[in-house]
């Protein structure tokens, strides 16, 4: 069998991260390929059900990753930030979701190298606590934790439908 | 003047069924030399709403270009996908070969599959073509939901600021005002001049820096359309690209005052400075021990005490070592400089430089060096494992050429340091929301591509604020920068960015949790009338309600005000949470 290849997505912002994930590119420097990017302008827009739906739909890591504090191309997006995901990470503890599966990163856009480290890094530490059991399919229930996960399942909604309505 | 789209108007074309062109480049070998482009074309068809997919060598080329035009028209696409370099670079490109063909500029979608897959993922073909697949789903997944924006135009004030009265700024300056712009020239020196102010000569003319500030300072002067500010320092910019103010502080009729300075584009020309290397080689406490812009000034000032039979210089000191990992790429030149003018003021001098490596890229500078060896200065390779030794007047070194260690005597011993940024740098970077690097020099949109740009449109650089530049990179830089600059303020009108928040008037509550989260003051509240309804003549309600409105000119589209509105009324277009949502999904498979 294949090895264990985690998926993270990544939440990266258009102004520092972003161009931090271009500059590992154009240096040339390489890491391994676990993540999906998804561009923001600001890491301050990430809301924390961004992150319950990246791990509820099965992601087995979830990077916020923004600017330097004081370096916010939006002033004080990054310390938005830090609130929303200490958000999400009580309601993962309260879902019973190990909080080691959602890092936040300061990566500016100088920093190509650091980006290329946090993600080897954060895909070792993926590895080592394995597949996220997610998304709950009928028949699974094999995979659950011993005490975690009860909290969180699918929507019941049927394939196809459009995503659930999250505010946010 | 300024309109935000409304929600009807937004969606009209939004409502057809999506209709995708998927369009993946090779980037010449830079993709499709790791990642199997055949089959990322064949997995995009089959994505729900592709009605086209294909491939071609660069799409950025007038051939791609004009394949997305003609599919669009052919294939009657509503919706476009780049799988391509990135968005940083090449957006703008692709989002204009949109429009040209008819699509709203936001119905395009980039997707990053060179400088986030290809070229970090050089030796995992396989996962790295998966991973590509993954990332053109979740594209398309997002382009399938986004909908067209209207872009605010603006008006430019014809104007320049510009950050730095060195020669860079001052050749930038009179760049603009030369093509009819007005220019405030803001210095923080009570004098204009910079970094020449405190040299000597120039390499390789050997002219007088003097000569070229004074020349210089007198067309600032008596140019009418540039307002020289000097002790002046920026205290705040607001604004945005052809609408900035900075608030500036400076000394007039012997108060300080802070006057507002309007401006349609920024240029930072703040130059750089030398490091001071306390403590090494004795700098500090050996009167003897001095920095190569310590030797200049007192060459200027004639206060070269004569004759110095022994002259000892030290390159790289404080550069290319932990203190500062960069080269200062301007000491070995300003040492060569230095060392032929004392050597011509005593022949009989004894003249070592002790180098790491001589930098004289050029055409020019090649020979210069020469002639200083013609000189009969000596240069002698040190290895920074066993660099120079200082006690008690001599410096000893091991000349890795001779294979022998050297002790040399010293009258004078001259340290090369680096340039560093100018003080002060950082902090102006943090007014004007732009980045630095790890040193501390301003950092361009992109090294090859947009050399003087910052990201931030409508603010430009030039100089040594970038990194270490020569007299003459510096002057062209600036002509650069000024010459960029004028593409802004020669139009009458630029673009707001469309990407901004607005609000479902009909599900907000007017509980102003946007407004506590915005800092640009964005968010109004208006009183919207009600109609005459019954509900409200029975409930004796008061008749109104309080909604919360974006002004699209302050919107700076962070979207912080979608994340805590409890109702989902405010929606940060472009970044919507369906389109966020879908592209979780689609990433994740589900």
């Amino acid at each position: 069998m294949d090895e264990f290849q985690p998926k993270i997505i990544v939440f990266a912002c258009n102004w520092c991260s972003y161009a931090g994930a271009d500059l590992a590119g154009v240096s040339r420097i390489q890491y391994p390929p676990t993540t999906r990017v998804i561009r923001v302008m600001c890491s301050g827009r990430v809301s924390p059900l961004f992150i319950l739906e990246a791990l509820g739909a099965g992601a087995d890591g979830v990077l916020v990753t923004g600017c330097h504090p004081g370096d916010c191309h939006y002033l004080s997006g990054n310390e938005k930030a830090v609130r929303n995901v200490e958000l999400a990470r009580s309601l993962m503890a309260l879902l019973g979701i190990d909080p080691g599966r959602l890092r936040l990163e300061w990566i500016s856009a100088a920093e190509g190298a650091r980006f290329a480290q946090v993600v080897t890094e954060f895909t070792a530490q993926i590895k080592q606590a394995g597949a996220n059991p997610l998304p709950l399919k009928p028949g699974s229930d094999k995979n659950l934790p011993e005490n975690g996960w009860d909290g969180l399942s699918r929507p019941s909604g049927q394939a196809g439908e459009p995503a659930p309505q999250v505010f946010g | 003047m300024f309109r935000s789209p409304r929600p009807e108007e937004a969606q009209a074309p939004g409502r057809q069924a999506p209709r995708i062109g998927v369009f993946v480049c090779h980037c010449g070998h830079n993709i499709a030399g790791y990642l199997d482009v055949p089959a990322l074309v064949e997995s995009a068809r089959a994505l729900p709403g592709v009605v086209w997919a294909g491939d071609s060598l660069f799409t950025c080329s007038d051939a791609g270009l004009a394949e997305i035009r003609s599919a669009i028209a052919t294939y009657n696409l509503n919706r476009v996908v780049v799988a391509s370099c990135t968005p940083r670079t090449h957006e703008p490109l692709f989002q204009a070969t949109c429009e040209e063909a008819g699509l709203n500029r936001y119905l395009f979608e980039f997707v990053n599959i060179r400088d986030q897959c290809s070229w970090v993922h050089m030796r995992d073909g396989e996962q790295a073509t998966q991973k590509a697949q993954d990332l053109i789903r979740m594209g398309v997944a997002r382009a399938a939901l986004l909908e067209p924006l209207e872009e605010a135009r603006l008006p430019v004030q014809p104007a320049a600021a510009v950050l730095g009265g060195g020669v860079a700024g001052m050749t930038a300056a009179l760049s603009l005002a030369r093509r009819g712009f007005a220019v405030t020239l803001i210095e923080r020196e009570p004098e204009l001049g910079g970094m020449l102010r405190h040299l000597d000569r120039l390499y390789p003319t050997m002219a007088h820096a003097r000569e070229l500030v004074e020349r210089h300072v007198a067309e600032v002067r008596d140019e009418p359309r540039i307002e020289a500010l000097t002790s002046a320092e920026v205290q705040e910019v607001q604004g945005y690209i052809g609408n900035f103010t900075l608030l500036v502080r400076t000394r007039q009729f012997g108060r300080e005052v802070s006057l507002p300075v309007p401006a349609g584009v920024i240029l930072v020309a703040t130059g750089a400075q030398e490091f001071k290397p306390v403590g090494r080689y004795g700098y500090g406490d050996d009167p003897r021990v001095i920095t190569q812009q310590e030797l200049e000034q007192r060459l200027a000032a004639g206060k070269i005490p004569s004759p110095i039979s022994h002259l000892v210089m030290i390159q790289c000191v404080g550069a290319r070592d932990e203190t500062h990992a960069y080269c200062g790429r301007i000491c070995c030149l300003t040492a060569i400089k230095n060392a032929m003018l004392l050597k011509e003021h005593n022949p009989q001098a004894e003249v070592y430089v002790l180098y790491r490596d001589i930098e004289v890229h050029g055409t020019y500078f090649e020979d210069y060096y020469g002639r200083a060896r013609d000189l009969g200065i000596l240069f002698t390779r040190y290895t920074p494992q066993d660099p120079p030794q200082v006690a008690a007047g001599r410096v000893v070194v091991y000349d890795e050429l001779l294979g022998a260690r050297l002790s040399i005597p010293y009258d004078l011993l001259v340290l090369s340091t680096p340039p560093v940024p100018a003080p002060g740098a950082r902090e102006l970077a943090r007014l004007l929301k732009v980045p630095v690097d790890e040193y501390g020099f301003f950092l361009e949109a992109h090294v090859k591509l947009r050399p003087l740009d910052f990201a931030t449109d409508g603010i430009f650089l030039c100089g040594s604020a970038h990194w270490p530049a020569h007299l003459g990179e510096a002057i062209g830089q600036a002509l650069g920068a000024a010459a960029r600059a004028a593409t802004v303020l020669s139009k009458e009108q630029v673009r707001a960015p469309g990407a901004i928040s607005h609000v479902d008037e009909s599900l907000c509550r007017g509980c102003r949790r946007c407004a506590e989260v915005c800092e640009f003051g964005a968010i109004e509240f208006v009183e919207l009338p009600l109609p005459e309804a019954v509900f409200f003549r029975l409930t004796n309600q008061p008749a109104g309600r309080t909604v919360a409105r974006v002004n699209p000119v302050l919107c700076k589209g962070c979207g912080a005000c979608a994340v805590v509105c409890p109702t989902s009324a405010m929606q940060a277009a472009h970044f919507t949470s369906r389109q966020v949502t879908a592209m979780i999904q689609a990433a994740m498979g589900v």
